[in-house]
């Protein structure tokens, strides 16, 4: 075998400003292979471990109606990129409005020069990477149309001034209604010195109520969101009727509602976004983020019982059409259903590509990110637990004195793994019975103590969109549980 | 900087093209270098150099549309025009945004020129030496999980098709410290602190390190606090996040939209104890990065909010300000719906009072050091809040870190149960605020 050095056709780093690149300009498509190829090498030949580029458009719009207005239609254009640079385990992101070839440059230059590395002299070869051909998720699973096949303006306005007059027919004492509605189409080009080069087009879009009741110095506020992705006729099926007798009959039920008495209770949290207990007080300590920062409790607890043996629960980023969903990450590699826990056992972390790398834990298709001006970080993607075998009945029949928490507010884990999230719908339980509603409640506690309370899971699980802010912003999530039975936890109140 | 004049010329040149008579542009350009450390190496750095602009199209039927964009090169400015054009159709017909009356006045205040950048070693030396020094404050201090020193170069701009043109630029650097204890036997505790500068030379991170290792070491022995109710004093950092939590009570566009527990009646009324007055206040000395000009180009400007406890102002937009009879304030942000919101809150002390109370010499005093998870425990339309904070149990001086607790209330409340003011007053973040104590609040632990 002979090997032969086709030294004619590799480039020269002089020969970087004779190069012409026509890159599609309004669609990341293999034309954009060629310069990325380029800069990929450039940052090799530096000598820079791994470099990644992250392309990014976006095309945003929301709407709003207050009582009988539409109130804002606000569209949102943006174009950018990011460029990461490993060096060992240090990793530098550098990111810039400016998709030209000359812009790419610089900001591949700017996180070299932070990594103490420089563009090499001008007779040396810059590396070819082989980038794969283009994996473009967006036209295997066709999805070019989506963003023509969404609702106009008008088609928003029309419906939601139309559903805001419905949670007036449905509601008393109401003060305010809003109706709001956003739709976000995003393009993404991932290039990485590793031949990653994958493409992918996402529809996400939410809709929902923001009912505020008011009669005397009583006053209640109720929220409810529905999302999805990869549905362009999200907004023309939105069953709006539906949603605004849930909304108006909770901000009824809560108008006149008790504060909470504090103390600690056993408590049954309600399916869908019940499931936030867990993605606060577990999930986020399972992302290999909060290993790298020793944050989390459960580092070195793979393949030990972290919680109940009732408990399994999953992440993962395939279920049809779900706020989470994603075909590839932000990474360029396929999503996928990780096992995060079974029958109490830690079977996984999320990893994305820099995690995997410093605990050596494998990526899971977990590597996301807001936007371009974010490097991507392990986070959650549709995370639940799984249903058990009981009725609902058997965990309500469990409980004497308790607190039925219906619809949670959001919540937050802290360095420690304490937890807390807030209640918006609650109800006492007596003997086993609802008996009336109460509002203020906070539930708080320790990851690791809580894990191993969860000792009944129904057998209706239910997922719900939900927005996720850590280190790589905010991103699209589902959170999910079937009624689960905490057995004990502090309720704060007054 | 952005070259306005430049920017200004091409948007008129290509708004005419399209028919477009009357438009405004609110923007910014950001460069921003940011370091993070982990055990004495470099984890992460970050740099951008990102702009945006939001367009405000008026058509001729007078309602207006929005389009925000990253691209202002003409192709994108002109995408951007034509979208918020097309927005326009479906603008608000009643009360729909005009020019600021204020957006060609005169500013007087001028913004302390940028500082330059430092370079990317020199932060991460720094981060370093703190996060090593943070870590040998106490043996229990087993690292600075959380940890970051930024800087920041903003230029922002306010245009429109009548001749206002506001530029200014500004310069900031921060830093925050947050560290984590393990003790065996006992459940890892964790306390931060945070400054902020025009830029990294006067940045105090020497003061930022001792905050955070005390606070720290503070909280190494815990105990339960047993829930019931308390005296309650909140930090400044404390007292002014729960205000920005319930700014809506001073917001003119919530008040127009319903969305405020305030209504257009509530000026002059007995809103807080009279020991206390509030105002916001861009131009505060103290206010690092303090704008002299709002979205719609409005002046800032010094607006008292609680006079010794008395509803005294609401903060306004041109169009609120229009609608409720009153001046803008200077506290607009431009989108399709105009939005109000604060700057930089200054708390002080209101009406003079003999009673004082020191943490020296109270018993049983809850303080409450650092609230958490605002977003989620705020009921801002109810009014009432229950939220986890780090604090201490101080009786006679000797404080005892409180292990997991909440404090809830009812805002409106809060405010009227002030006991005292403390006279002297601290800088955070967001504002400028003494200590505040509060009556009574109910605090559940165990």
């Amino acid at each position: 075998m002979t090997l032969s050095m086709p030294s004619s056709t590799l480039l020269l780093s002089k020969e970087l400003p004779t190069l012409r690149y026509t890159s599609t300009r309004d669609r990341f498509d293999d034309t954009w292979g060629a310069p990325l190829s380029t800069l990929l090498g450039l940052g090799r030949a530096a000598g820079a471990d791994f470099i990644e580029f992250f392309l990014e458009r976006d095309n945003y719009i929301s709407c709003l109606a207050e009582d009988d207005a539409i109130t804002s239609i606000s569209p949102r254009l943006s174009t950018g990129a990011g460029v990461r640079v490993f060096r060992k385990q240090a990793d530098c992101y550098v990111s810039t409005n400016d998709l030209s070839f000359s812009g790419l440059k610089a900001a591949l230059e700017k996180a070299l020069a932070i990594m103490g590395l420089h563009l090499p002299g001008p007779n040396a070869f810059v590396p070819e990477i082989n980038l794969e051909p283009l994996r473009d998720y967006a036209t295997l699973r066709g999805k070019e149309h989506w963003l023509a096949d969404c609702s106009s303006m008008r088609e928003m306005g029309d419906v939601l001034l139309v559903a805001n007059t419905k949670l007036n027919t449905k509601a008393k004492h109401v003060q305010s209604r809003r109706a709001s509605y956003f739709r976000d189409w995003q393009e993404v080009l991932v290039a990485a010195s590793d031949g990653t080069f994958a493409r992918d087009i996402r529809l996400t879009q939410s809709v929902g109520y923001s009912l505020l009741c008011a009669d005397g110095a009583h006053r209640s506020s109720i929220s409810k969101r529905l999302g999805s992705t990869g549905q362009p006729q999200f907004l023309r099926n939105w069953d709006y009727d539906a949603s605004a007798e849930e909304v108006a009959e909770s901000a009824g039920v809560m108008l006149y509602a008790d504060y909470v008495e504090s103390g600690s209770y056993p408590i049954i949290m309600a399916n869908q976004f019940g499931g936030v207990i867990f993605h606060e007080a577990c999930g986020h300590l399972l992302e290999t983020t909060q290993i790298e920062r020793k944050t989390t409790p459960f580092a070195d607890k793979k393949e030990t019982k972290i919680a109940h043996e009732s408990l399994t629960a999953w992440d993962e980023g395939l279920s049809t059409d779900a706020f989470g969903t994603i075909d590839m990450d932000d990474e360029g590699m396929p999503a996928q259903r990780t096992l995060l826990i079974e029958n109490g056992i830690l079977k996984n972390f999320l990893a994305d590509r820099a995690g995997a790398a410093r605990t050596g834990h494998p990526r899971t298709g977990s590597g996301r990110r807001q936007s371009y001006a974010f490097a991507a970080a392990s986070r959650m993607r549709n995370t639940y637990i799984a249903p058990g075998d009981y009725a609902i009945d058997e965990l309500f029949a469990s409980i004497d004195k308790g607190i039925y928490c219906k619809k949670m507010g959001g919540g937050s884990v802290g360095a420690t793994g304490q937890f807390n999230f807030a209640v918006d719908e609650a109800y006492l339980i007596e003997n086993g019975k609802i008996t009336k509603p109460l509002k203020g409640a906070t539930l708080i506690g320790e990851a690791k103590e809580i894990m191993n309370r969860i000792s009944m899971c129904s057998n209706d699980l239910g997922l719900a969109a939900g927005f996720c802010g850590s280190v790589s912003g905010s991103i699209y999530v589902t959170v999910g549980q079937p009624h689960i039975k905490v057995d004990a936890i502090t309720v704060g109140g007054r | 900087m952005t070259d306005i004049t430049k920017l200004v010329e091409q948007t008129r040149s290509i708004a005419h093209q399209l028919g477009i008579n009357k438009f405004d542009i609110s923007g910014s350009s950001i460069d921003e270098t940011s370091v993070q450390v982990d055990e004495g190496e470099p984890k992460q750095v970050k740099a951008s150099n990102r702009s945006a602009i939001m367009v405000r199209v008026w058509n001729a039927d007078k309602t207006v549309g929005v389009a925000t964009t990253t691209d202002l090169d003409p192709s994108g400015i002109e995408l951007a025009l034509k979208t918020a054009h097309e927005a326009s159709e479906f603008g608000v017909k009643d009360n729909a945004p005009d020019f600021s009356p204020e957006s060609t006045a005169p500013i007087s205040h001028h913004l302390e020129e940028t500082a330059p950048q430092a370079p990317v070693d020199q932060l991460i030396e720094t981060l370093i030496k703190a996060e090593k020094e943070l870590t040998a404050a106490h043996p229990a201090i087993k690292g600075v999980p959380y940890n970051g020193l930024a800087q920041r170069d903003i230029d922002r701009f306010y245009l429109n098709s009548e001749g206002a043109a506001r530029q200014e630029a500004h310069s900031y650097a921060s830093i925050y410290l947050y560290s984590k204890t393990e003790e065996d036997g006992k459940k890892p505790r964790s306390a931060g602190a945070f400054r902020v500068s025009p830029s990294v030379t006067r940045l105090d991170v020497e003061g930022c390190l001792k905050e955070a290792a005390e606070k720290t070491i503070s909280h190494l022995n815990y105990e339960k606090v047993k829930t019931g109710k308390y005296r309650v004093v909140f930090s400044p950092d404390a007292f002014l996040s729960l205000l920005g939590a319930f700014s809506n009570l001073f917001n003119a566009q919530s008040i127009l939209d319903n969305q405020s527990l305030s209504t257009a009646d509530s000026l002059g009324s007995q809103l807080a104890s009279p020991l206390l007055s509030v105002y916001d206040d861009a131009l505060h000395p103290d206010n690092v990065g303090g704008e002299t000009f709002d979205g719609e180009g409005t002046p800032t400007r010094r607006i008292p909010l609680i006079t010794e406890g008395v509803l005294s102002n609401f903060l306004h937009s041109a169009g609120t300000a229009k609608r409720m009879g009153a001046q803008p304030t200077g506290h607009a942000g431009i989108g399709s719906k105009v939005s109000v919101s604060p700057h930089f809150f200054h708390v002080m002390p209101g009406t003079s009072t003999e009673q004082t109370y020191s943490l020296d010499t109270a018993e049983n005093v809850i303080f409450v050091d650092d609230l958490q998870a605002l977003h989620a425990g705020v009921q801002s339309l109810q009014g009432s809040f229950s939220l986890p904070f780090d604090g201490w149990l101080v009786n006679r001086g000797k404080r005892i870190s409180i292990e997991s607790a909440t404090v809830a209330g009812d805002f409106r409340e809060v405010l009227k149960s002030i006991i005292f003011v403390e006279p002297n007053a601290e800088f955070t973040g967001s504002g400028v605020c003494p200590r505040i104590w509060i009556d009574s609040l109910s605090i559940t632990g165990e």
